[in-house]
């Protein structure tokens, strides 16, 4: 098979600028990298149909001078799938903005507990949950 | 063709059916929850009669639309059959049960007309990954159970719940991209997509090639199985959801990621060129997961944490790749999902009758709500793998694997699944101890020392400010204990815990019927498995003779195309 190098070129720089918006805190722009991330990929899934040819109808050309249809199929469905996501992910921005005023992608709770414990220097809280109350009974048993 | 197979696509088109029908009756909220059950009984009884048949006479293939060899196929094989009725029966339980938390709650943040075709729908996706043979399905049906799942992890769109979803989301596009660039990249090597010629084909590849295909296919499916380092997306994601959602989630949606994994390394890539990586990393994802689940303080994270740990053990048994591996493997994804969804049902039950589930706040569950203690704690022996219940069973057969295979990396894995199923217990009986077993007015008084405390240590930690904090209290649980303490404790706030629960309001109304009996019914089911473990062993070890063996599979649909 031959592979079409504009097409891969195409894609590679899509995916790479998709990667970079991605890593960014707002959501919209995280959107707007699965989007680019997206459309490269479909470029890749076309670029697997080898190189073009005439529409594939049945009898109307010669089946080796047709293009790969299945490609082409593939990438209206991931296109399709692409077009629900993005709907799904804009109403969650702006869900996002009216509660919080902003669309920031918000921390991890296991992030912020581990950071907010390295600041303080402190064991684990569930630590302290189970060995005062393990204290609390023995001197209660002690004092009985 | 056989009659039997045409069986096989009604799992899928029978939810997916009853999906518009109920979208349809969203104004009839009685004959919407009738088509949810009737479609869900129905499909728990096809998927039995597939087992059997799939059992008795080999694989069940059906090419769609009569195009064959062109179009795409449906397999039902020993191992899909079982995925299927084992997802079948939790299905319905845990839709029962929200039947039973919806008819009595007008919770807003539950809107009920959407959450039935939801749900059928993501039980369609569940469906179809179990039967499809065809790489591009499987993506398909991927996608509709992440959209399904999408929806039903926000429903009504709460703070903590956007948050959550945001991360699930994003998580899951990410390897839906990874799945298609897969996809193209087998395609481009192999000219098809169907499993079978897949099987057949890859064996003219170069062995770069076919490791590369391999090891994308692998990345992504250990997502969605959520195989650490990949889980880091799902103790953050699923406890934030409504209770059924989160059982649903965590007892399934992880397990066919693994199923995948399976169908992969079975069927695909049967030499086991990974096989050290899938070792390490099972060994990793149990001991990191079960270490996280011990420092949680919400019942609900801390069992998020054993499914990542629990995933390690299934992974275990792929890595061997021997016989009695997958067939340990099988029994166990069997044995867990039950198990998982129950528990998560049962906590469910839990912070419905004592408006939380931090431990900070729970107390003298097993006392007052004497069931819920007693289904807890069968649960949870279960789930640590307590002889003689079917997690102890699960753990020996692949134990017993291990043992077989001898190498020093499967019997190093054998010590960290025991050392791990210790942890377990640790962290179920903190559970245990704290939630159910001490009284609430220990509890209370926990609480009170922990806010002293908080109080003393000055202001070191900025505290959020007041209206921050009511509002966080609203949505989730996040604020940190020693916060959430010194909240509890002041009488402004309408944050608290069981025993100023029952001071203020007296003993909370029984639960409704509906959601105590499937609950009850599942933790059955999962003690049923140790009654009939042993005709379980039976099929699953030749589930793994077909997976094995791989002649069952290809003869199957090589001869459904004639």
């Amino acid at each position: 098979m031959e592979v079409n190098l504009t097409l891969a070129v195409v894609a590679g720089g899509l995916v790479g600028c998709g990667a970079y918006l991605l890593l960014e805190r707002s959501l919209t722009r995280v959107l707007a990298g699965l989007v680019l991330l997206g459309n490269g990929v479909n470029v890749a899934i076309l670029s697997t149909g080898g190189g073009a040819g005439e529409a594939a109808f049945y009898g109307s050309a010669a089946p080796e001078d047709m293009s790969d249809p299945l490609p082409q199929a593939m990438v209206l469905t991931a296109i399709v799938i692409t077009l629900g996501t993005v709907a799904f992910l804009l109403a969650m921005a702006h869900r996002s903005w009216q509660l919080t005023g902003h669309d920031d992608v918000q921390d991890d709770t296991e992030d912020a507990r581990i950071r907010r414990l390295a600041v303080d220097d402190a064991s684990s809280e569930s630590y302290g949950l189970t060995t005062d109350g393990q204290d609390d009974d023995d001197e209660r048993e002690e004092g009985e | 063709m056989t009659t039997a197979s045409l069986l096989v696509p009604l799992p899928v088109i029978l939810p997916l059916l009853g999906s518009g029908a109920a979208l349809m009756l969203f104004r009839y909220p009685r004959a919407q929850r009738a088509v949810s059950v009737v479609v869900l009984v129905a499909v728990v009884a096809v998927a039995a009669v597939l087992l059997v048949v799939a059992d008795r006479e080999g694989p069940q293939v059906v090419w769609l639309g009569g195009w064959v060899d062109l179009g795409v196929a449906l397999v039902a094989d020993r191992l899909a059959a079982l995925m299927l009725l084992v997802s079948a029966v939790v299905t319905l339980a845990v839709l029962l049960y929200s039947l039973g938390q919806g008819i009595s709650d007008s919770d807003r943040s539950a809107p009920v007309s959407i959450y039935h075709p939801t749900f059928l729908t993501l039980v369609a996706g569940v469906s179809n990954a179990f039967l499809a043979g065809d790489l591009f399905n499987l993506f398909v049906s991927f996608e509709i159970l992440l959209f399904a799942s999408y929806v039903l992890l926000t429903l009504g769109g709460t703070e903590g719940r956007i948050r959550a979803g945001t991360i699930y989301v994003v998580v899951n596009v990410l390897s839906s991209m990874l799945f298609l660039v897969s996809i193209a990249a087998v395609y481009a090597a192999v000219g098809t997509l169907n499993l079978a010629q897949i099987a057949t084909r890859l064996d003219d590849l170069p062995a770069s090639t076919s490791l590369m295909l391999h090891l994308l296919l692998l990345v992504t499916f250990s997502i969605k199985a959520a195989v650490f380092p990949l889980s880091l997306w799902l103790p953050d994601s699923y406890p934030t959801a409504p209770a059924p959602v989160t059982a649903v989630f965590a007892g399934l949606l992880t397990k066919v990621g693994v199923y995948a994994i399976i169908r992969t390394e079975t069927l695909l890539f049967p030499g086991g060129d990974l096989a050290l990586l899938l070792m390490v990393v099972a060994g990793v994802s149990m001991v990191i997961g079960i270490l996280g689940a011990i420092a949680q303080s919400d019942v609900k994270r801390l069992l998020s944490f054993t499914l990542v740990s629990h995933i390690g053990y299934m992974i275990f048994g792929i890595g061997l790749g021997t016989v009695g591996g997958y067939s340990g493997a099988i029994f166990y994804v069997a044995h867990h999902i039950t198990i998982q969804t129950a528990l998560f049902l049962v906590i469910g039950m839990v912070e419905r009758q004592a408006g939380s589930t931090a431990l900070l706040k729970l107390g003298g569950l097993a006392r007052i709500f004497p069931l819920l203690g007693l289904l807890f704690f069968v649960g949870a022996m279960n789930l640590a793998g307590i002889p003689p219940l079917s997690g102890f069973l699960g753990k020996v057969g692949l134990f017993r694997a291990g043992l077989d295979e001898g190498g020093p990396l499967a019997l190093t894995l054998v010590g960290l699944g025991t050392l791990v199923s210790l942890l377990t217990l640790y962290a179920v009986a903190k559970t245990w101890s704290l939630a159910f077993w001490r009284s609430p007015q220990e509890a209370h008084a926990m609480a009170q020392e922990l806010a002293d405390a908080d109080a003393e240590g000055a202001e070191a930690g900025t505290r959020p400010g007041r209206r921050r904090q009511v509002r966080m209290h609203a949505a989730s649980y996040h604020a940190g204990d020693l916060a959430q303490a010194g909240s509890i404790l002041d009488d402004d706030s309408p944050d608290r815990d069981l025993h100023q629960r029952i001071e203020a309001d007296g003993l909370p109304p029984r639960l409704p019927w509906l959601m105590t009996v499937p609950a009850t019914a599942l933790v059955a089911v999962s003690v049923a498995l140790t009654v009939v473990a042993g005709p379980l062993y039976g099929f699953t070890g030749r589930a793994a003779d077909d997976l094995v063996a791989r002649t069952p599979y290809l003869e199957a649909v090589a001869e459904a195309a004639g």
